[in-house]
């Protein structure tokens, strides 16, 4: 198998990590590659769509899964599609919703692949109905750090399924997995949009929507301050049974590869926000879209993360539990538009209850996210964002982290030693691993 | 160690063809699975041949439920010259409603290997071209009786001049061109066209992390052109396009001078 050393990115561009990438085709490739594992270490790899390090690998092997990305099998009565981790969000768009099957817990982007959701236990919008992607996990085929290849599921080595559930990549590569796909009547959903005037409504409303609507997001000005802090636009959508011809995935514009940091700044970002806020009408707007359109609005701006300039930028997300929501996010959100830190849009949704792996990052509440440019002062505002998050009650989300530090992580998610008992036991030479895992200080 | 199991679950040996069939040769390849992907698209039925044939069934089950295309998959070893009869007499019944043939197999060991294992350089020679060759010309009769169809075959650049580089590999493809101009003759007298596909750098297994690539083309995108080429009835294609001024250029360049020039 050919090795390259090659510069990868994360999302948010922080960072050029350079590894020794290999690209297998076959299942059978895997094998040998697992053997020959270098002592500076593996780690699968997907579609890099996580921001921060939890998908790098410096120094090490990156295994570059994109190209193992084919169905197996679907079972129409059941909805359980068998695939290799490789296949995308977007994949399972084309070739099930129009035969009446969604995923049951979608990314904000339809580009992530199988295996990195899995990796990241990801959740949607549509969280409060229908959990994380991990509840929909059927069984997972890994392939071992020792070379055993094994199906795990919830009756067949309980543990390490649910220590690979949000596991990070680092219990073994995801070969196969069983996904049980959700029924939905159509390929549209209706959404109901409305302006939100400030958080405490928008919290109310987003409660609210957990018993009457599927799927539900906010998408709130981070820099508006005073009476205004939260303002923003809610989307509230249920699928309804037309069936539309989805457009072929096409990106309707593309990002110029080289991009002037300045061109965000705090003006023009007010401004942007402003008109979005504005798209609205005030008396609200009810809208049929594709349930990919809705879920993926991103996707249609090729390269929309070179916005932010050779810099990169952070995300911020984290979650706050329900009876800490009222107090929580407004300490939040006051301090993002104190500090201008020129944000987009921030996404408020809410969380129905835990994820089902050991280092799942769901909970019952609030979970907020949003872009920070990498400026001068950005690092330490994070670290207060994540003294907040903490002081809540709430955790911080590894797919989108580069700054947690090992102390915070501890606190956050206090199943790290049943999860580093695991590691332990299952790959005691630690083959897989990942910047993530380094700069938490997993043992 | 162990072996990663073969999958089994919804897979059926064989789906009778009734519309026109591809078959493609080498299908385990990263080019030949791009061009299933999207004739499958296209409707049409097809026929995985290769030696994996665990990958093949799995590539045909991606396909059926991709596509609701109808797949076979057939064993196929192109060093096997006398399975080859059988081969063609399986596609023969699996494609009623006629065949087209893509033919996608190829090693390219480094030119060090080559220079130094006359067995290695064998082999490459008995795949390249040899195999090639026989398969080609065992289909050749049914083509001419078919009186329409497509052969589609992936040659090189390296096959228009031998360079410093990779020269034995270069040998071999242009012996495979040579030989596909007289197919090319001889069938289209029947109704069938051939078409000599010369891709430049392209991102496949074989190529990934070769130095001193550039302008890689996603097996995808050459793909569609050899599809838009065979819907064009275009007899050689160079993918990307520049690549043929390049190769013109080159072919032009005298002998005394390109014996020293370091590509």
């Amino acid at each position: 198998m050919n090795i390259a050393a090659l510069d990868r990115q994360a999302w948010g561009r922080l960072s050029v990590s350079r590894s020794d990438c290999l690209r297998p085709e076959r299942l059978s490739d895997l094998v040998p590659i697992m053997v020959d594992a270098p002592t500076s270490g593996l780690l699968a790899v997907g579609a890099a769509r996580s921001y921060g390090d939890v998908g790098l690998n410096t120094g090490g092997q990156a295994l570059l899964m994109e190209r193992l990305n084919r169905f197996h099998s679907f079972d129409e009565k059941t909805g359980i599609v068998v695939c290799e981790p490789g296949v995308t969000f977007h994949d399972l768009c084309s070739s099930f919703l129009s035969r009446g099957w969604m995923a049951p817990a979608s990314p904000g982007t339809g580009f992530v692949t199988l295996g990195g959701a899995i990796a990241n236990d990801v959740h949607g919008k549509n969280h409060d109905s229908d959990g994380s992607i991990g509840q929909h996990v059927v069984w997972v085929e890994l392939l071992l750090p020792d070379g055993d290849y094994r199906r795990v599921s919830r009756t067949q080595d309980a543990d390490l399924f649910h220590a690979t559930i949000g596991g990070l990549g680092l219990t073994g590569i995801i070969c196969r997995t069983a996904l049980r796909l959700l029924p939905i009547p159509g390929t549209q959903v209706l959404v109901q949009e409305e302006r939100i005037g400030n958080l405490p409504d928008f919290i109310a409303a987003l409660r609210a929507a957990r018993d009457t609507h599927r799927f539900s997001v906010g998408w709130i000005d981070a820099l508006a301050t005073g009476p205004a802090l939260g303002r923003g636009v809610l989307e509230r959508a249920n699928p309804v049974d037309t069936k539309a011809e989805l457009p072929a995935l096409r990106s309707r514009w593309r990002m110029p590869a080289r991009t002037p940091g300045w061109l965000l700044n705090r003006h023009s970002i007010a401004a942007f926000n402003a008109l979005y806020l504005r798209r609205v009408p005030l008396t609200g707007r009810d809208r049929e879209r594709s349930l990919p359109d809705f879920l993926y609005p991103l996707d249609a701006i090729d390269g929309w993360n070179r916005m932010y300039g050779a810099r990169g930028f952070y995300q911020f997300q984290c979650v706050i539990p329900d009876a800490a929501a009222d107090a929580g996010l407004p300490d939040l959100l006051r301090l993002i538009s104190l500090r201008q830190s020129a944000s987009f849009l921030a996404v408020l949704k809410t969380l129905g209850g835990d994820g089902e792996g050991v280092l799942s990052f769901p909970q019952r509440g609030f979970t907020l996210a949003l872009d920070l440019p990498n400026r001068r002062d950005t690092a330490d505002l994070i670290q207060e964002l994540h003294a907040i998050t903490l002081d809540h009650g709430g955790r911080v989300y590894l797919a989108k982290d580069a700054l947690l530090t090992p102390a915070h992580f501890r606190q956050m998610y206090p199943r790290w030693e049943q999860f580093a008992a695991l590691r332990e036991r299952i790959d005691p030479n630690r083959r897989l691993t990942s910047d993530l895992a380094k700069r938490l200080e997993l043992p | 160690m162990s072996q990663i199991p073969p999958t089994t679950d919804h897979m059926t040996d064989t789906d009778t063809a009734t519309a026109h069939t591809w078959i493609v040769l080498g299908a385990s390849s990263s080019i030949a699975r791009a061009f299933a992907q999207q004739v499958a698209s296209e409707g049409h039925a097809l026929i995985l041949a290769g030696r994996d044939t665990p990958d093949l069934d799995i590539a045909a089950a991606d396909l059926r439920i991709r596509h609701g295309a109808t797949v076979a998959v057939v064993p196929f070893d192109a060093l096997a010259l006398e399975d080859i009869p059988a081969f063609v007499e399986r596609c023969t019944v699996l494609a009623p409603g006629g065949l087209s043939l893509f033919v996608a197999f190829a090693t390219m060991p480094a030119q060090s290997e080559l220079d130094q294992s006359a067995a290695a350089l064998d082999r490459m020679i008995r795949a390249n071209v040899t195999g090639v060759a026989a398969v080609l010309n065992a289909f050749a009769p049914v083509l001419e009786t078919q009186g329409h169809g497509h052969v589609v075959a992936i040659g090189s650049v390296a096959g228009d001049r031998g360079r410093l580089k990779n020269y034995s590999y270069g040998a071999t493809k242009a012996a495979l061109h040579t030989y596909l101009q007289g197919l090319r003759a001889r069938l289209c007298r029947h109704g069938v066209t051939v078409l000599t596909v010369k891709p430049g750098f392209t991102d496949t297994a074989m190529s990934f992390g070769n130095p001193g690539m550039f302008l890689v083309a996603s097996p995808q995108a050459l793909a569609t052109a050899i599809l838009h080429a065979v819907a064009r009835g275009t007899l050689v294609l160079y993918y990307p396009r520049f690549w043929q001024l390049i190769m013109l250029i080159i072919r032009h360049i005298p002998e005394r001078i390109f014996q020293r020039l370091n590509i």
